[in-house]
């Protein structure tokens, strides 16, 4: 056998490395809470990558089954936990769809307001943890002081700095206390003043750009055969809001714009959500402004509770409650699917009804499941470290995605 | 009312799939539409590249379980057209061991939900790549969203001290598991054959309970 030598020495066959199988989480800091990244490594190059999920299964869709109406909703707080009102949204008008009850429109502006409280919400979290995936901490120290002045809105409205259980089919549980709207007219300049920081420090940061600029690159029909939405569709250039498009309880009445991506790249995607939050507290700021009087919920008393005062007078009211909160409300056989623009795209239930007081059926399409699927193709040929900015910029939360 | 858009597009869609399509309906003015099992991928096909309809984005699949039906599952396909701004649900019914087209060559993002639907009802997609549970434990055995699989499940697990690992065991309940049954003839109550009012006209359509137990 002929020795090797520098001549006939197949460079690329000896130094070729001995494809990796790597293990990423369930317990990493980068891996958005439980995450188990099955990753295929050809040396620092993704070649596969298998998200194995579930490990926060909690069958909620099954558990919904065995629940009335009203306590089915605490358990849309729990899918997406870093925007729970904009979930409950989506169970609510699904119910007053087959009700076919319609809410004040005082009780429609409540809604929207929050439901944006929510997306500054998420949005806070998802692009300062994304900035922490790529070495940045400052802006989630700035950004969870603004976070969690958000969080006690919530908890002065319904008493839960988290798991609201505020909107309720036919409106919401109870109207806002005294004095609410100034301090979140107060917090949107605040979050506005830290979005314009944030701009200043981190949005044409170098190093942020070189992780995030090019990395990821979804184009238009990727992201429509990966039935993407929500950020992650606007950040590759397709204007596609259900705000707008589909517009559910006033979010006609409001002006506001569609902020999209040229790009599909990380970086085109955290664009998104940063203009977002502008639009977002926009359309607080004219949610408070036009704020109807008004009940905030139906008067039909065959969904709605009666409020206290009147139960201690009224034998009629006294038994609505009591069957409200025993027996619960009959919805009429029929089925819907309905979708919100949550945070992190198309939220949406499939609800089937058989005229019990109880659901049939109740399927709930997270928007974060389709993404985190995309993961793979997306992955493929980056480095590991990519890896990271991706899975930043997917903004996925385990809630919602196992379910 | 369905708006007329959506109503002319079902009669398209039936008058070019008529070989297909074995019935529509408009449900909460929602277009249904159900499909013979074996002409799913053809339809989603037919549905994601016509001019008229053009539904590119898959949004879900998902089953119900009606045990008590003879083709016991509905599996169930949510499209949107983003150019039309419609929505489109296209059904179709099987039995338990019925296998299902993949419809993995029409969208890629139909893997992750069919997976899904094979998870928590034990439907098989033919065709589907890499149909493997998804969302419950390595090594489960059963699925979880059918009607006949209970609430608390078979095994619970714990850690074992003397084992040093996490052991899988039945499920033991200190208080046994209690579905109340609270439906009365209240108000809105239309659809439905109460139990102890067997005499009354039973409804045509809607739920009839069987065997409810009361109490514990």
């Amino acid at each position: 056998m002929r020795a090797k030598t520098a001549e006939n020495l197949d460079i690329a066959e000896e130094t070729r490395i001995k494809p990796m199988t790597m293990n990423f989480g369930p317990q990493h800091p980068a891996a958005h809470g439980v995450l188990r990244l099955v990753l295929e490594m050809e040396g620092e190059i993704v070649e596969r990558a298998d998200p194995h999920i579930g490990l926060l299964h909690r069958g909620t869709e099954k558990l919904i089954e065995h629940k009335t109406y009203t306590q089915a909703l605490p358990y849309f707080d729990r899918l997406d936990y870093v925007c729970p009102m904009n979930q409950e949204h989506a169970f609510a008008l699904a119910v007053e769809k087959l009700l076919g009850i319609t809410v004040p429109k005082r009780g429609q502006y409540i809604r929207v307001l929050f439901c944006e409280v929510g997306r500054v919400l998420n949005h806070l979290l998802s692009l300062t943890t994304f900035a922490l995936d790529v070495g940045a901490i400052t802006p989630s120290l700035w950004g969870f002081e603004e976070r969690e002045k958000g969080m006690e809105i919530y908890e002065r409205v319904s008493g839960a700095r988290m798991h609201a259980n505020y909107f309720r089919p036919g409106g919401v549980a109870r109207d806002m206390p005294a004095g609410l709207t100034d301090d979140i007219l107060e917090w949107c300049d605040s979050v506005e003043g830290y979005m314009n920081d944030l701009n200043t420090l981190f949005t044409g940061n170098r190093i942020f750009k070189q992780r995030t600029v090019d990395i990821g690159v979804v184009s238009k029909d990727e992201a429509l055969d990966w039935g993407f939405s929500g950020p992650m569709l606007r950040g590759s250039g397709v204007a596609w809001d259900l705000r707008k498009s589909q517009p559910y309880d006033s979010y006609e009445d409001f002006d506001f714009d569609i902020p999209i991506g040229k790009t599909g790249d990380c970086y085109a995607r955290y664009l998104v959500r940063v203009a977002e939050v502008f639009e977002s507290i926009k359309i607080m700021k004219q949610a408070i402004e036009n704020m109807p009087d008004g009940p905030v919920k139906t008067d039909d008393r065959k969904v709605c509770p009666p409020p206290r005062a009147e139960m201690k007078s009224s034998m009629e009211a006294m038994i609505h409650h009591f069957k409200l909160y025993t027996e619960g409300f009959h919805v009429p056989a029929g089925e819907t699917y309905t979708a919100v623009e949550a945070p992190k795209g198309e939220f949406g239930v499939y609800l089937v009804s058989d005229g019990t007081n109880k659901p049939y059926r109740c399927r709930i399409r997270a928007p974060g499941f389709a993404h985190l699927q995309a993961f793979d193709f997306m992955s493929k040929g980056h480095q590991l470290a990519d890896a990271v900015s991706i899975i930043g910029s997917l903004d996925i939360v385990f809630g919602e995605i196992d379910r | 009312m369905p708006n007329e858009a959506l109503t002319d597009l079902a009669d398209y869609i039936t008058e070019k799939l008529s070989a297909s399509v074995t019935n529509y309906t408009f449900i909460k003015d929602e277009l249904v539409v159900w499909v013979k099992t074996k002409d799913i991928e053809k339809m989603l096909d037919f549905l994601r590249d016509d001019k008229e309809c053009t539904f590119q984005t898959f949004i879900d699949v998902t089953a119900v379980d009606f045990p008590e039906r003879e083709k016991r599952f509905e599996v169930v396909y949510n499209l949107l057209s983003m150019r039309h701004n419609h929505r489109i649900r296209v059904k179709l019914d099987i039995s338990e061991n019925e296998l299902v087209p993949s419809v993995i060559g029409v969208y890629s993002a139909a893997g992750w939900f069919e997976r899904e639907v094979w998870d928590m009802y034990g439907i098989m997609f033919n065709g589907h790549p890499d149909l493997r549970r998804i969302l419950t434990d390595y090594g489960f055995e059963g699925h979880p969203q059918r009607k006949d699989f209970p609430l608390s499940g078979h095994v619970e697990l714990r850690y074992c001290e003397e084992l040093k690992r996490v052991v899988y065991e039945p499920v033991k309940l200190t208080q046994d598991f209690r579905s109340f049954d609270y439906l009365s003839p209240w108000e809105g109550l239309t659809d439905v054959q109460l139990p102890g009012d067997e005499k009354a006209a039973v409804p045509d359509h809607g739920y009839v309970p069987t065997e409810k137990k009361v109490g514990g």
